[in-house]
């Protein structure tokens, strides 16, 4: 329980080919934050020669984007090194009792019970969305009042998405039949976050996937699928969560269990792995990563039904989950280019991570701006219409990105569902 | 002195608190590099311009503390390993000068630009910066001066030293010198650049270089010849050289690594040959086509089982992709990899071969060769798990045969890698104990506190190769 991957780190020949591809290594400027500086603290602290508090800061401030991992000539596994990291310092911090009783409290409340609990995030959501709707947003602008609010706060709530409201998201029917014999048996994939931030891309999904001809499934069963909090090193709350979703998708017979969600489509095809040890559960995780795809996957095997030019220039914003652990490259790019009137660019370093990283841009606000000033500089040499994204987590963080650059009347951030479903014309 | 003196005094130099580092997990982060060994240094400071390198040098040699220049680290050596603590002077974020000179075909670079980058500001105007390390996307040009590094392009092109004419320099006692300029013929006193250049960060630091640039070869060509025999591969290698053609690159694959490669992810690759050659040609496209077909004929001449020319550079990067794919497919069994560039002269390949075989049988090792055999520098590639105490005992006498044979066979130590630590104890063995004193004194001379990267090149009384953290 909560080791480190110490016998992993051995992998590691420290070349330092990973450094050029580590955002926090180029920001940060110091080899203490990139993949092989990490690497070797955790090699330290498993000999004793640093300690736990002392691998915290490196640890916390990796973005977990994962880029390293795909350079690296020798396939060090970088991702089970850092999470090996994340629960054993989470672990010796309850233990030392270092974490005061009311953090630990409310951290096990937001990950054991708020996030996995839709009831109480649809709560929060329709409290975001009676915000927007009442008219309280703009007259707290207006006011100013907004500007109270502490500096990380204040730039996130400008950004924020308009919520569909409570009614329109429980409109949200359970089965969506295909119309004639369906291209696939699609269980739909929700995510706790996405459906109270972007419920409304969660329907686009649906309704495009039944355009094109699948059977879609909304099991009510599913819950959230754990990456944030595999993220904070809380492994067997994921364990518990992961169950329950393989428990709940198992029972039906789906050809596809498929999301829009880059960061959660990541954590669901890597169950194999997170169950790997447990003899009662590791062959039915790896049918459920087998099954678990994004969107785009199903997306370019189908005909879609394209009515409209979007006659915009385009970039694309890869998720780093979907680039480096689905390793779904292709996929998203090519339905892009398959937009009939689409001027695509290709964003220069698009695979440096944008900085959200989960809730990386919350915690570590400084350091994740930084990243993003990066990223800008490279939107700007592009100057699109539109920043196409394919995570909950890379849309807010761009949109934060364009609001800082003052650019918000020229660019739109848009899930990529978003700009088929206008293409296709579903409403 | 302690360490918050020490930073209280570099804070008075440097004054961004933010590029002085000091704590644990900072120093124990600039403690290694792709060598073996961890060694703490006691403070890190990340320099940006001259002023500050000299200010440095003349507290470090006014109060006898050692200071150890570092790029990106990813030397073979332990040229960057502070040996003895003191400084570490990451120069690797000191990237701000980047002027290429199309009319005068030179490059203008600051020392932690990185070496990919040289070569691709290049190519926009046509030129090339040849020196190809396989570690310039990660390298610095500051750790590729101190070392000399090489690349496959070494065979047609030279390496680093052949592209550099002008430095600018500080010495150990914190003086700023410039040596060469930016005119190809220069005759004018000591080659000082040269004498840096491969120094290993020992006679001064480099904050500044001239680089020459070539023109770009408008086309390339690769070729694939598989051999039953390596005394046959080794005969294709020296008559393809003979026969007037000057390949950009001429690799070698032996059987171990073929069969690792292979076993690594399924190319198709013969397992059962000895030896696998890569030939590159490049320069005009009639040119080549016509030198390719002497290239296929001369292997055929030698007893090849099979040639492949590509057609397309797709066919061409799926033949180098084998070449690609052996750092990873060679640690997949054990993690541990000795990457040793001993050199001999082309002639002696074969017998390389032969006595690297033996080496492999006395000491039971695991070992696989590869490398750059149009040049001589081969890499034996010894594969091992550090944890296994024995084991690497094993490799340490292992490699120290492997010196001993380069050396008799008319060889030397390191074609490309440098000496650091890992190979001072062999100094003398190659180059006799006058050699050897001859290079003490112009250590001496330059840096008479003996601060600058102490540690390196020259044995300490008694020292032997070690593989192990103790």
């Amino acid at each position: 329980m909560a080791e480190l991957a110490y016998e992993e780190t051995f992998d590691c020949v420290q070349c330092g080919y990973c450094l050029p591809a580590c955002p926090t290594y180029i920001t940060m400027k110091s080899e203490t934050h990139s993949p092989r500086g990490r690497i070797n603290l955790v090699k330290m602290a498993a000999e004793g020669k640093i300690t736990y508090s002392e691998l915290e800061g490196p640890i916390d401030l990796c973005l977990g984007c994962r880029a390293c991992e795909v350079v690296c000539p020798t396939n060090v596994q970088y991702g089970k090194i850092l999470e090996s990291a994340k629960e054993a310092i989470q672990h010796h911090k309850k233990e030392s009792k270092t974490m005061t009783k009311r953090a630990k409290l409310f951290q096990d409340f937001v990950f054991d019970k708020a996030i996995p609990n839709n009831k109480l995030l649809q709560t929060a959501g329709s409290g975001l969305a009676l915000y927007q709707k009442s008219g309280l947003q703009t007259v707290a602008r207006k006011t100013r009042a907004i500007n109270l609010l502490p500096g990380k706060l204040r730039t996130f709530e400008k950004i924020l998405p308009n919520v569909e409201g409570p009614i329109e998201r429980r409109s949200r029917k359970e089965h969506y039949p295909a119309k004639l014999r369906p291209a696939f048996r699609i269980g739909f994939f929700t995510g706790c976050i996405m459906d109270t931030m972007f419920s409304d891309i969660n329907t686009k999904s649906i309704k495009l996937l039944q355009e094109a001809g699948c059977e879609v499934t909304v099991i009510k069963e599913q819950t959230c699928c754990g990456a944030l909090q595999n993220h904070s090193g809380e492994t067997e709350i994921t364990k518990k969560l992961a169950k329950e979703n393989i428990q709940a998708f198992e029972k039906y017979d789906f050809d596809y269990i498929v999301n829009s969600i880059g960061g959660c489509g990541a954590q669901m095809v890597e169950y194999d792995k997170l169950l790997a040890d447990d003899p009662e559960w590791a062959s039915r995780a790896e049918e459920f990563a087998r099954k678990s795809v994004d969107i785009s996957v199903i997306l370019g095997q189908v005909k879609l039904p394209f009515v409209k030019e979007i006659s915009k220039v385009v970039t694309y914003q890869p998720s780093c989950h979907m680039t480096n652990v689905q390793k779904r490259v292709q996929e998203p790019l090519e339905l892009l280019k398959k937009i009939p009137g689409i001027t695509y660019m290709e964003l220069p370093q698009k695979n440096m991570c944008c900085g959200s990283a989960g809730i990386y841009n919350i915690v570590n606000y400084e350091a994740a701006m930084d990243i993003l000033d990066e990223k800008m500089k490279q939107v700007e040499k592009v100057s699109p219409e539109v920043i196409v994204t394919t995570n909950p987590g890379c849309h807010l963080q761009m949109k934060v990105g364009v609001e800082k650059e003052g650019l918000s009347d020229q660019i739109e951030v848009v899930h990529i569902v978003e700009l088929l479903t206008e293409a296709c014309g579903v409403e | 002195m302690k360490q918050e003196e020490l930073a209280a005094l570099l804070k008075e130099i440097i004054r961004d608190e933010k590029r002085i580092l000091t704590d644990k997990v900072d120093l124990y982060s600039y403690s290694y590099d792709a060598s073996f060994g961890t060694y703490l240094p006691d403070i890190v400071v990340l320099v940006m311009s001259t002023t500050e390198v000299a200010a440095i040098m003349k507290l470090a040699n006014k109060h006898g503390i050692p200071v150890y220049p570092r790029g990106q680290a990813t030397s073979l050596s332990g040229g960057p390993l502070p040996v003895h603590g003191g400084i570490v002077l990451d120069l690797s974020k000191w990237d701000d000068v980047l002027k290429v000179d199309a009319e005068d075909m030179v490059a203008v670079v600051s020392p932690g630009v990185l070496t990919a980058d040289i070569n691709d500001a290049a190519l926009e105007v046509g030129l090339i910066y040849p020196p190809d390390p396989s570690s310039s996307n990660v390298s610095t040009i500051g750790g590729n001066l101190a070392e000399n590094s090489g690349g496959p392009r070494g065979l047609k092109y030279g390496v680093t030293k052949d592209y550099v004419i002008g430095l600018e320099v500080v010495t150990p006692e914190g003086e700023v010198i410039r040596t060469g300029g930016r005119t190809v013929k220069n005759v004018t006193g000591y080659d000082l650049t040269k004498l840096i250049v491969g120094s290993e960060g020992t006679l001064g630091i480099i904050t500044e270089a001239t680089l020459r640039l070539y023109p770009k070869p408008q086309a390339t060509k690769t070729m694939m010849a598989v051999f039953d025999d390596i005394v046959d591969s080794g005969k294709a290698i020296t008559k393809i050289l003979s026969s007037g053609i000057l390949p950009s690159k001429l690799e070698i694959m032996d059987n171990a690594t073929i069969q690792a490669v292979e076993a690594y992810e399924p190319l198709g690759l013969p397992v059962d040959a000895e030896a696998m050659l890569l030939v590159e040609l490049d320069g005009h496209p009639a040119a080549i086509d016509e030198e390719i077909l002497r290239v296929e004929k001369v292997c055929k001449e030698t007893e090849a089982r099979t040639v492949k020319v590509a057609n397309t550079s797709e066919e061409a990067n799926e033949l180098w992709r084998a070449r690609k794919l052996v750092s990873p497919a060679i640690v997949r069994e054990k993690p541990t990899k000795i990457s040793e560039d001993a050199t001999i002269p082309r002639s002696k390949i074969p017998d390389m071969f032969q006595r690297l075989k033996e080496i492999r049988e006395k000491y039971n090792i695991d070992l696989v060769v590869f490398g750059h055999a149009g040049d001589g520098n081969l890499h034996p590639n010894i594969i091992a798990d550090k944890r296994d105490k024995e084991e690497m005992r094993r490799v340490e006498q292992a490699v120290e045969e492997i010196f001993k044979a380069a050396i008799e066979l008319g060889g030397t130590l390191s074609g490309e890698h440098g000496i650091g630590t890992l190979k001072a104890p062999f100094m003398e063995m190659e180059l006799g104990e006058v050699g050897l004193d001859m290079m003490k004194r112009i250590k001496e001379s330059w840096d008479p506190n003996n601060i600058l990267n102490p540690g390196k090149i020259f044995p300490q009384p008694g020292q032997r190769l070690v593989l192990t953290n103790g």
